[in-house]
């Protein structure tokens, strides 16, 4: 066990791959000689060269189809979008190709990409730069969607994304890649696809959140703890398969929810997790379940303006009380 | 457009209402000013008129269902129309309703449209879900809970928003057999349930708030009398002179075997205050107050109103002897329906006693002593004895608990009846 950060957890992810795997490489703009937008593939182009750690134009779209197509010819490519705003672009090679290529050979062609980068908002980038599209590609039959909210989960997640055997949206935060925590150094040590992880256990209410959200849930579980209410904390981690055990089960101890996320409200994650319990724990539930998400705007440059379009940890402190017929 | 009617604040503490019979059918024509049906407010029975004139379409809240002020029990509008999905629509102030009612109720839209801005104005009840047929409100738990706790939820009052019964409301709640047929005779049947849970009415909910936040949790008043013993006297001698040394009666035995006999004639005092319901017992079983060294202790004497005085006086001796012994389990000292506490051997005039929640009652008995007395317009010396009743006032009323002492006090100055 070593204490890394996010960045580097991503970083040590995929250089583990691709000493295992001669078929991953990675692409996307700057990651080679510029050591990434981010940082996150620091050394990958002096460590495995220039065929395998890929520059590419300001082509989003152009160089995610020649990830799909390396994809089907048997390769593994990660492609890395600077940002997912960016990626709008490349959105028909990621659900009209990498989704559907194996249900429409037939089974023949498989597609075993991943596509990565930041998702969400971070500090005063303005609305075109500021967006959470989790849901969007939830939507998509064929694609999995994973949003890890710890180093450990964003290693063990990546390395089960590159080995998977299916096209994977692999969403991560800008404001993640500081945060540090324990990761382990052991290369066959993977995260699940499709399994939520409890973050913090309590009897009281539930929140489920993920990514950016986690930690806004667990500053608001601090803050709740100190008036005696204990909250079940449940990161889903994974968007697409959703982990409606993980879920149902917190509902059976708490009967109450509360569903975080940083995106905007209609139709969003939090709507789906909404319609699992109320379709499954109808009877246990003791509360109408609350979401807290972003408002229902482009987000605002104006720093206060964007504070108060973010989820924080005061609003979910709020929804909970609430559901807790506290307020 | 079909026109909602709505519960209608009739009272200006009012804050939810039972409707007690329905005048109009569906189908019946209707002017406006019609009587439509009649509510229980929490202080009397009102009359529910009509904001409109056209057809009775539907009645949302059958006869009998208790709703929330402002919330829609009915429609009013012409034959064949189509109402809103038989759905109500989500409560808003009491105010706003009185207001777009006396406006003009036939105007729905805009009704609607104020309802919207209501919502929009306080947010925090905007996804509070619309009570629509009169129907308990429960969250889906406490249905499941009640259910498997074989709970009536009809009897219960809910702490979540506009009356929703949640998880918290049943916790420790007891569960009690369904009420069965109401008592029709003062003489209780030995076959059945033990006792009646009697729903609370709206009259007797506000009562019971307005008065617990006056004078603590249980808002007690005392009611005292005074009651002549010579007869009592003149009787426990009588009985003594035949009876061994071991079936003596004392005054308290007799006082016990009157007030049981009493009770059995006034269930009303012989109750307990439960959460949701008035727990009106149709067996009498009077705790009697025993002091032991470092405090003092309530054994139960069980169907006292179908026990001989002889059995009484042997129950009485056998508990509170143990009681003294601490051998009392605690079967014995639990599940009384009203209590006696008797000070009269330690020469006390008359005094007040603490109620011993969930009774609604407790008889504190003074001493029996000599003092002049107008009989037949001359002062004589008499035996008279102080009683003092506490009731809690949620239970009952001045009149309730007058009515059992003034039974009580026939039969202490009559124990011959004691015998009928």
């Amino acid at each position: 066990m070593a204490v890394m950060t996010y960045r580097d957890a991503l970083n040590a992810a995929m250089r583990e791959e691709m000493h295992r795997d001669p078929d991953v490489f990675l692409m996307g703009e700057e990651v080679a000689e510029y050591d990434g937008a981010y940082k996150v593939s620091r050394g990958l182009l002096a460590e495995f060269g220039a065929k395998r750690v890929v520059d590419t134009p300001i082509a989003e779209l152009g160089f995610s189809g020649i990830g799909v197509g390396a994809a089907m010819t048997g390769l593994r490519p990660i492609v890395e979008f600077m940002t997912w705003n960016f990626a709008l672009l490349a959105i028909d090679q990621v659900v009209n190709s990498a989704a559907k290529l194996r249900y429409m050979s037939g089974g023949q062609i498989g597609c075993p990409i991943v596509f990565r980068g930041p998702g969400g908002s971070a500090l005063q980038l303005g609305a075109q730069h500021s967006q959470s599209f989790e849901s969007w590609y939830a939507h998509i039959p064929g694609l999995k969607v994973v949003m890890p909210a710890t180093p450990a989960d964003a290693k063990g997640l990546l390395k089960s994304a590159i080995r998977d055997d299916n096209p994977v949206v692999f969403i991560e935060g800008e404001m993640l890649y500081n945060t540090k925590g324990e990761v382990s150094d052991d290369p066959e040590l993977l995260v699940p696809i499709g399994k939520a992880d409890r973050k913090r256990e309590g009897k009281d209410v539930t929140i489920v959140c993920h990514a950016k959200t986690v930690p806004v849930a667990l500053k608001a579980a601090d803050q709740l703890a100190k008036d005696g209410i204990e909250a079940d904390v449940i990161d889903l981690r994974t968007i697409a398969p959703l982990d409606t055990t993980a879920i149902l089960e917190s509902v059976g101890r708490t009967n109450r929810v509360v569903v975080a996320e940083e995106g905007w409200s209609f139709a969003g994650v939090g709507a789906q997790v909404v319609d699992l319990i109320q379709r499954e724990a109808f009877d246990l539930l003791d509360a109408p379940i609350l979401r807290v998400t972003g408002a229902d705007v482009p987000m605002p440059y104006n720093k206060h303006l964007e504070k108060a379009s973010k989820t924080d940890p005061a609003k979910v402190v709020a929804a909970a009380r609430r559901v807790l017929y506290l307020d | 457009m079909a026109t909602k009617v709505v519960m209608e604040a009739l009272s200006p503490t009012m804050e939810e209402g039972r409707l007690v019979e329905w005048k109009k059918a569906v189908g019946d024509a209707v002017a406006q000013g019609d009587v439509l049906a009649e509510v229980e407010t929490d202080k009397a029975v009102m009359e529910l008129v009509a904001r409109a004139s056209g057809t009775m379409l539907a009645q949302v809240v059958p006869a009998g269902g208790t709703v929330p002020v402002s919330e829609v029990v009915g429609w009013i509008g012409e034959p064949g129309e189509e109402i809103e999905g038989g759905e109500g629509t989500k409560p808003e102030e009491t105010k706003e309703t009185k207001k777009a009612d006396e406006a003009d109720t036939a105007d729905k839209p805009e009704t609607a449209d104020k309802q919207d801005k209501a919502d929009e104005k306080a947010p925090s009840k905007a996804d509070a879900p619309a009570a629509t047929d009169g129907r308990v409100k429960a969250s889906p738990l406490a249905r499941k809970m009640a259910a498997e706790q074989g709970l009536d939820l009809q009897s219960m009052s809910g702490s979540g928003p506009d009356g929703r019964i949640i998880k918290r409301d049943l916790e420790g709640v007891v569960a009690a057999p369904a009420a069965g047929s109401p008592v029709a005779t003062p003489v209780f049947a030995s076959e059945g349930p033990a006792y009646e849970d009697l729903p609370l009415s709206q009259m007797r909910k506000t009562i019971a708030k307005r008065l617990a936040q006056s004078i603590g949790p249980i808002p007690t008043f005392y009611l005292t009398t005074e009651v002549d013993m010579e007869r009592a006297w003149e009787a426990r001698a009588a009985l003594n002179a035949v009876a061994g040394d071991a079936g003596k009666v004392s005054f308290n035995d007799i006082i016990i075997k009157a007030t049981a006999v009493a009770l059995a004639q006034h269930p009303a005092c012989n109750a307990w205050w439960t959460e949701g319901a008035i727990r009106q017992w149709r067996e009498v079983h009077i705790a009697m107050a025993v002091a032991i060294p470092d405090g003092l202790i309530t054994p139960v004497i069980r169907h006292a109103d179908r026990k001989s005085l002889r059995q009484i006086s042997a129950d009485a001796r056998d508990l509170a002897k143990r009681a003294r012994d601490r051998k009392l389990t605690p079967e014995e000292y639990t599940g009384g329906t009203f209590s006696i506490s008797n000070l009269g051997m330690m020469d006390i005039h008359e005094f007040t006693a603490i109620i011993n929640p969930p009774e609604a009652g407790i008889l504190a008995v003074g001493r029996i002593a000599e003092i002049p007395a107008v009989v037949d317009g001359a002062i004589v010396p008499r035996r008279r004895m102080m009683l003092t009743m506490s009731c809690d006032h949620r239970v009952i009323d001045g009149a309730t608990g007058a009515g059992f002492l003034k039974t009580l006090k026939l039969l202490l100055e009559n124990p011959l009846a004691l015998v009928w």
